[in-house]
């Protein structure tokens, strides 16, 4: 199951840890990405946390947490290759790995559908 | 176009906008005995002639180091600087308006920053430099709030070897970011005795080699050993000159360096602008604070250069930049590299040598002084001294005989146990002549 959310990061749960990257709509905007700061294992965080950054040749930005948790992995490829962002970010440039600690905060991201209706409207 | 900035008309308008009857008024806030009444007593106007000639009176009342035996240190140090110098910086290739880093109008810029990098990286032994930050201890502060970042605490362990002013501008800054600092008292050799203040909060540890007191130490050890608790070491030195003989603070294994580079190129000049010198390791880039000059090629593939890694700095990243300084000591960068460039690394090597000798020369001639020790084990080009008198007292009278006689430790701090100590200096600028005349003054203001 795929959530999006209005900062355009994305949540692939399964079970209860959940994926989270930003969106190709995101990377798309940012241009080249060329840096990617990932978070500490073990770091808690909740919705609205800054808890990564993005750097990109024009500008750099927060990724906020979608959803509560604990990181328990995240994606230290990208420092070697931050392009994967760019090439696929829905999929091997995902950033972190949150265990979720309240799966019902789920509910209020969007599906792909209603992610797509909110993209319209920008 | 005319520019008559704020005339009357413009500030009645300007009132007259804002419904207030006078400047004045906008002051009420301000309790009327804070205010002052009245104008500032200022003399008239004169021509350039006179306060040309009134400026020099107020110049010959100053004592000046090109003028007397100096042995001053403590954290700005007299050296030779070249008119080579004073030549080359002065080049159109160099000279741009402030802020001079579009690439299409500033290489020569640039290019020399991106030389100074290169320069600063293989001096203090480190991976990476940047292009500057304004002093020495701006320069530590910056690597004790870099610290923070990377370890995610919150405390700084200062030895009691740092200068007292690196700390207050350490305490200074880290405060404002909500970070503790745990300064340990005074000590001439005791840069180690920081571990035992280690503990979980503990981001980073700083150390002073050359220390205040002139005691040089070997910091591999606390090194590694505050790494194994998890804190990063900073090395900091006041006398960029030491790393031209000692061991690089990147070969004692120090995260983080930072050097005020004024020794190499700039005068002393009543205490600024100074360079400072600030290096990591390079897994800590992203982290660094300051601009950063990155070589690169042209639309055409020739070889160019531009400041590099920006999205760390305040003009993109805003409040989450890795410093609130978005600027670097151009002009006195240049300089250092010009010299730099001049002396080479035999040259540098050289000069290194002469002021150990010439410092090793001067305690010998001190200490032969009936009462007179020198407190400071091993040293480069600086050492502390122990009088049989207070110092403070005793630098007055060389003074008063025409000799500059060095920094009692009470002008920086007060700790009641150093009143008789005094920090003094020597370079390639002090001949046998001078170390001399300092001895044998310095005996009769002690008999």
């Amino acid at each position: 199951m795929m959530k999006f959310t209005k900062d355009h990061e994305w949540v692939s749960v399964e079970g209860d840890t959940a994926l989270v990257g930003i969106t190709a709509y995101a990377a798309n905007a940012l241009g080249d990405v060329v840096f990617v700061e990932v978070p500490e294992v073990g770091k808690s965080v909740k919705p609205g946390d800054g808890f990564a950054v993005v750097e990109s040749v024009k500008a750099a930005s927060d990724v906020y947490a979608p959803v509560s948790g604990e990181v328990v992995d995240a994606n230290t490829e990208l420092s070697n290759s931050p392009d994967v962002v760019n090439a696929a970010p829905e999929g091997a440039g995902w950033i972190a790995k949150i265990k979720l600690s309240n799966v019902s905060e789920l509910d209020a991201l969007m599906d792909r559908a209603a992610y797509e209706a909110y993209l319209d409207t920008l | 176009m005319r520019y008559l900035p704020l005339s009357d008309a413009d500030r009645s308008a300007m009132l007259a906008t804002i419904g207030t009857k006078s400047v004045d008024d906008l002051f009420v806030d301000v309790p009327a005995a804070a205010r002052r009444s009245g104008t500032v007593d200022l003399p008239a106007y004169a021509g350039e002639l006179e306060v040309e000639a009134q400026l020099n009176a107020f110049a010959a009342k100053n004592l000046s180091p090109a003028k007397a035996p100096f042995f001053v240190g403590a954290g700005a140090y007299r050296h030779h600087i070249p008119a080579t110098v004073d030549h080359i910086i002065q080049r159109s290739e160099f000279l741009t308006s402030y802020t001079p880093y579009q690439p299409e109008i500033a290489q020569g810029t640039l290019q020399v920053l991106f030389e100074f990098q290169t320069q600063v990286a293989r001096l203090t032994g480190m991976p990476v430099a940047n292009a500057s930050l304004y002093d020495g201890s701006t320069a530590a502060a910056e690597g004790v709030l870099m610290a923070q970042r990377i370890t995610r605490r919150n405390k700084a362990v200062m030895s009691g070897g740092l200068h007292p002013h690196y700390r207050e501008t350490i305490e200074t800054l880290a405060h404002a970011v909500g970070m503790a600092t745990d300064a340990c008292p005074l000590a001439v050799d005791g840069e180690a005795d920081t571990l035992a203040h280690i503990d979980a909060d503990t981001a980073c540890v700083v150390v002073q080699t050359p220390n205040l007191f002139g005691t040089a130490t070997d910091v591999s050890k606390i090194a590694a050993a505050a790494q194994a608790a998890g804190a990063l070491l900073i090395v900091v030195t006041t006398e960029a000159m030491s790393l031209g003989l000692l061991k690089s603070p990147g070969e004692m294994g120090a995260d983080i360096v930072a050097v005020e580079g004024q020794s190499i190129g700039v005068p002393l000049s009543f205490g600024g602008p100074y360079v400072g010198l600030f290096a990591a390791k390079e897994k800590y880039l992203r982290q660094m604070p300051g601009r950063l000059c990155g070589e690169t090629v042209d639309a055409d593939g020739e070889r160019g250069f531009v400041l590099t890694l920006s999205t760390r700095e305040q003009h993109i990243r805003r409040d989450k930049a890795t410093s609130n300084i978005c600027t670097n000591s151009g002009l006195c960068a240049l300089a250092f590299s010009i010299h730099m460039s001049l002396l080479g690394q035999e040259g540098l090597k050289r000069v290194a040598k002469i002021n150990y000798a010439r410092a090793h020369a001067l305690r010998d001639a001190l200490t032969k002084i009936a009462g007179v020790e020198s407190v400071t084990p091993r040293f480069f080009n600086e050492f502390t001294l122990k009088l049989p008198v207070a110092a403070a007292p005793v630098v007055e009278a060389l003074a008063a005989k025409g000799i500059l006689g060095g920094v009692p430790i009470s002008r920086l701090d007060a700790d009641p146990a150093f009143a008789n100590h005094l920090i003094v200096a020597a370079t390639e600028t002090n001949s046998d002549a001078d170390i001399a005349t300092f001895a044998s003054a310095l005996k009769e203001v002690l008999s």
